[in-house]
């Protein structure tokens, strides 16, 4: 069909993408759009989660960091689970997304995508196999205590867990010793790898010459540290959920005043504790880095800085100094420095943290494209809250809520296979 | 023949180190790549335009429209016509509706009166992809499917974009957008389906006072190399570092 008969035909698949969403001000050159959207403000924003997570495991198993012992084996199965999900806003947002994996066959060397795809599968391959070695012998234990059980579920366990062990069955005290230092080893090269997948997705951005808000050599470093920040916030408040859910579980079936109960309280506690000032050395990291961004472009003032400026302390003033760095920044520090820490407490201020590395993502990405290239307008994103086509649905609301759901699913199951939560 | 796991392991790590190095010094080119590599290499395309000639009829981008197959009434477009007009006071007022497509027949702008008297100056630029000699575009592009000729012209591959947008946020003049029918990575290609088979692009074609010409950098004897050279032309937003190639004459500081 020709252009022309699909335009007579008025199909609504004929969209300029970015349309609908964007609404302009003033001068901006004609096809200029608020082209990347909301699904890839969730890209660096659920990279940054794997990243964290994974950063936090090593934290225990590379430097020996005893107090973190209960959150590795649980933020790394945790990480697995969200592995995946960094994939998948960009998959979501390509128009052509049935050609993603040309990027694999002709990757294009120059490009900051091109690599992902390899980056990507090396830290895969990285978190894969330390979670079998850590898992091992727990796979082999499964193995004999379902050996001749009846039952499917029993059944299909049994096998499931014969394939996972590989055929390494021993579990000699050598073979363990040999597992443990495996995982330090794999540990200690997964922290620049999980940091270099995402300082990369920083470098997407900071290598854009053309957008005056994205490029900086402190961008990667930027993201690092905010990724750090984010993946440990999320994978204490899953911990924390999880735990409530067991304390009441427990209340409910011995009653409050159970010993178990305080076991579990306790130790939540504790965990908590320890892991919150790991988040806090890397909050202030995030913050000194950012601040130092913006006082620099303000004191070069290069040419874009005018239209920054309006930008940053006008149109998005609530959203940069409002929300990110009041809300998301400055509030949760407040709330886990301040003294006698409540487990009600973190959890209100590890929203707040997880909230902000969203907002930060949000003015990078959106931010980013709140001004023409010429400097001399506008435009504002109008994000799709109930969609009416595939495109609003994908690039909009329900499509990041997906996005945002999809590592609970997965953890849910994957937990199944190699449970993460001891409370001894 | 007794082989130990442990020679097993060793030798076929070897033998796929051995395989991979050798495919590992071929460099990946995408299939238009491969295609855009052998071409006439005795001609760079660049453009000229003068805007001292343009009057803001429109009459380029209709071309354009119409010969591109950008659908007409959608406000994407491969090429474009900006207005200026500068006012006493410093303020400038800036416009493209519709790229400027229905030429400019009217003093308001924005719907805003302007008052004649106050005007210092006024004219027209024409915009279109400048061709760049190092364009970012093509570095971004990670699958490769935006390539450049050996003549110069940056291209997109239908068959191979998968519709990233990377190469729409590189490009620092803003002349990229997704064609809304193929729905992959969308520019001006100077009509190099036209050029490649000696005919002009449509929108020099169609302008009626040479406010926009097209030439062979490589040929001293081409008129438009011959402007280039012999006086003053500038181009567009230098600071990038993109090496654009449509030169301008009579640019003005206050152009975007
Ligand atoms: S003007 Fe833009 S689209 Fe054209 S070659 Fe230069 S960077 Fe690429
Ligand atoms: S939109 Fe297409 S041409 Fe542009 S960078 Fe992405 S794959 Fe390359």
């Amino acid at each position: 069909m020709s252009v022309e008969a699909i335009v007579a035909q008025g199909a609504e698949h004929l969209g300029v993408h970015g349309l609908e969403w964007t609404s302009k001000e003033l001068f901006t050159y004609p096809n200029e759009f608020i082209y990347w959207s909301i699904q890839i403000v969730m890209y660096p924003y659920m990279t940054g989660l794997v990243a964290g997570a994974f950063v936090l495991s090593s934290l225990y198993h590379v430097f020996g960091q005893q107090d973190l012992k209960n959150m590795a084996r649980f933020s790394l199965v945790f990480s697995l689970a969200l592995l995946p999900v960094a994939m998948m806003p960009l998959q979501l947002h390509l128009q052509q997304p049935f050609r993603g994996m040309n990027v694999m066959f002709t990757p294009h060397f120059t490009s900051a995508i091109a690599a992902f795809g390899i980056v990507f599968s090396t830290y895969a391959v990285i978190v894969l196999s330390e979670i079998w070695f850590v898992y091992r012998q727990y796979f082999v234990e499964q193995v004999i205590a379902l050996k001749g059980r009846e039952g499917i579920k029993d059944r299909f366990m049994y096998y499931l867990y014969i394939v996972l062990t590989l055929g390494a069955f021993d579990t000699s005290d050598k073979a363990i010793a040999k597992d443990k230092k495996a995982v330090k080893i794999l540990a200690a090269i997964g922290i620049p790898v999980a940091c270099f997948l995402h300082g990369y997705a920083g470098f997407i951005f900071g290598s854009v010459k053309a957008n005056a808000l994205w490029m900086s050599p402190l961008m990667p470093v930027i993201f690092i540290m905010s990724a750090i920040v984010s993946g440990i916030a999320l994978c204490m408040l899953t911990y924390i959920i999880i735990m409530e859910w067991k304390k009441w579980g427990t209340i409910i079936a011995k009653g409050k005043g159970d010993k178990s109960v305080h076991v579990i309280a306790g130790a939540e506690l504790d965990v908590i504790t320890k892991t919150s000032r790991y988040l806090l050395g890397f909050l202030i990291a995030a913050i000194t880095l950012e601040l130092l961004d913006l006082i620099f472009r303000g004191y070069t003032a290069m040419k874009s800085w005018d239209i920054l400026r309006s930008v940053m302390y006008g149109k998005d003033f609530m959203n940069i100094f409002v929300l990110q760095y009041t809300l998301g920044n400055l509030v949760p520090f407040i709330l886990l420095l301040m003294p006698r820490l409540t487990i009600k407490r973190v959890f209100v201020a590890l929203v707040l943290v997880l909230f902000g590395v969203f907002m930060m993502r949000w003015n990078v990405v959106i931010g980013g494209q709140a001004f023409s290239l010429s400097f001399a307008g506008y435009m504002h994103y109008h994000m799709p809250i109930i969609p009416h086509s595939l495109e609003t649905f994908k690039e909009g609301l329900f499509g990041a809520l997906t996005v945002a759901a999809t590592p609970f699913v997965l953890f849910w199951i994957i937990n199944k296979v190699t449970p993460s939560f001891e409370y001894k | 023949m007794s082989c130990s796991r442990r020679d097993l392991l060793k030798n076929t790590f070897k033998a796929t180190l051995a395989s991979a190095l050798p495919l590992s010094a071929f460099k990946m080119l995408s299939p238009a790549q491969v295609k855009a590599s052998v071409g006439d290499s005795n001609v760079r395309w660049v453009f000229l335009v003068d805007t001292h000639k343009c009057v803001g009829c429109g009459l380029c981008v209709k071309a354009c429209k119409n010969e591109n197959e950008i659908p007409y009434d959608l406000p994407i477009t491969r090429t474009w016509v900006e207005r200026y007009v500068l006012m006493k006071n410093g303020q400038s007022h800036i416009e493209s509706p519709s790229g400027g497509r229905d030429g400019y027949t009217d003093t308001k702008i924005r719907g805003n009166d302007i008052p004649a008297d106050q005007i210092t100056k006024g004219f027209f630029v024409p915009k279109l992809c400048n061709q760049c000699k190092k364009p970012a575009c093509v570095q971004v592009c990670p699958v490769g499917a935006t390539y450049q000729t050996r003549d110069g012209v940056v291209l997109v591959d239908r068959t191979w974009c998968i519709g990233c947008g990377y190469c729409i946020m590189a490009c620092p003049y803003g002349m990229r957008f997704f064609h809304p029918v193929h729905k992959v990575a969308e520019k001006c290609t100077f009509c190099y389906h036209r050029i490649t088979k000696g005919m002009k692009t449509a929108c020099v074609q169609n302008c009626p006072f040479e406010a926009r010409q097209i030439g062979n950098l490589k040929d001293p004897n081409d008129p438009v190399t011959k402007i280039i050279m012999n006086e003053r032309v500038a181009v567009l937003k230098d600071e990038y570092g993109t090496k654009p190639q449509v030169y301008y004459i009579g640019l003005d500081t206050n152009v975007r």
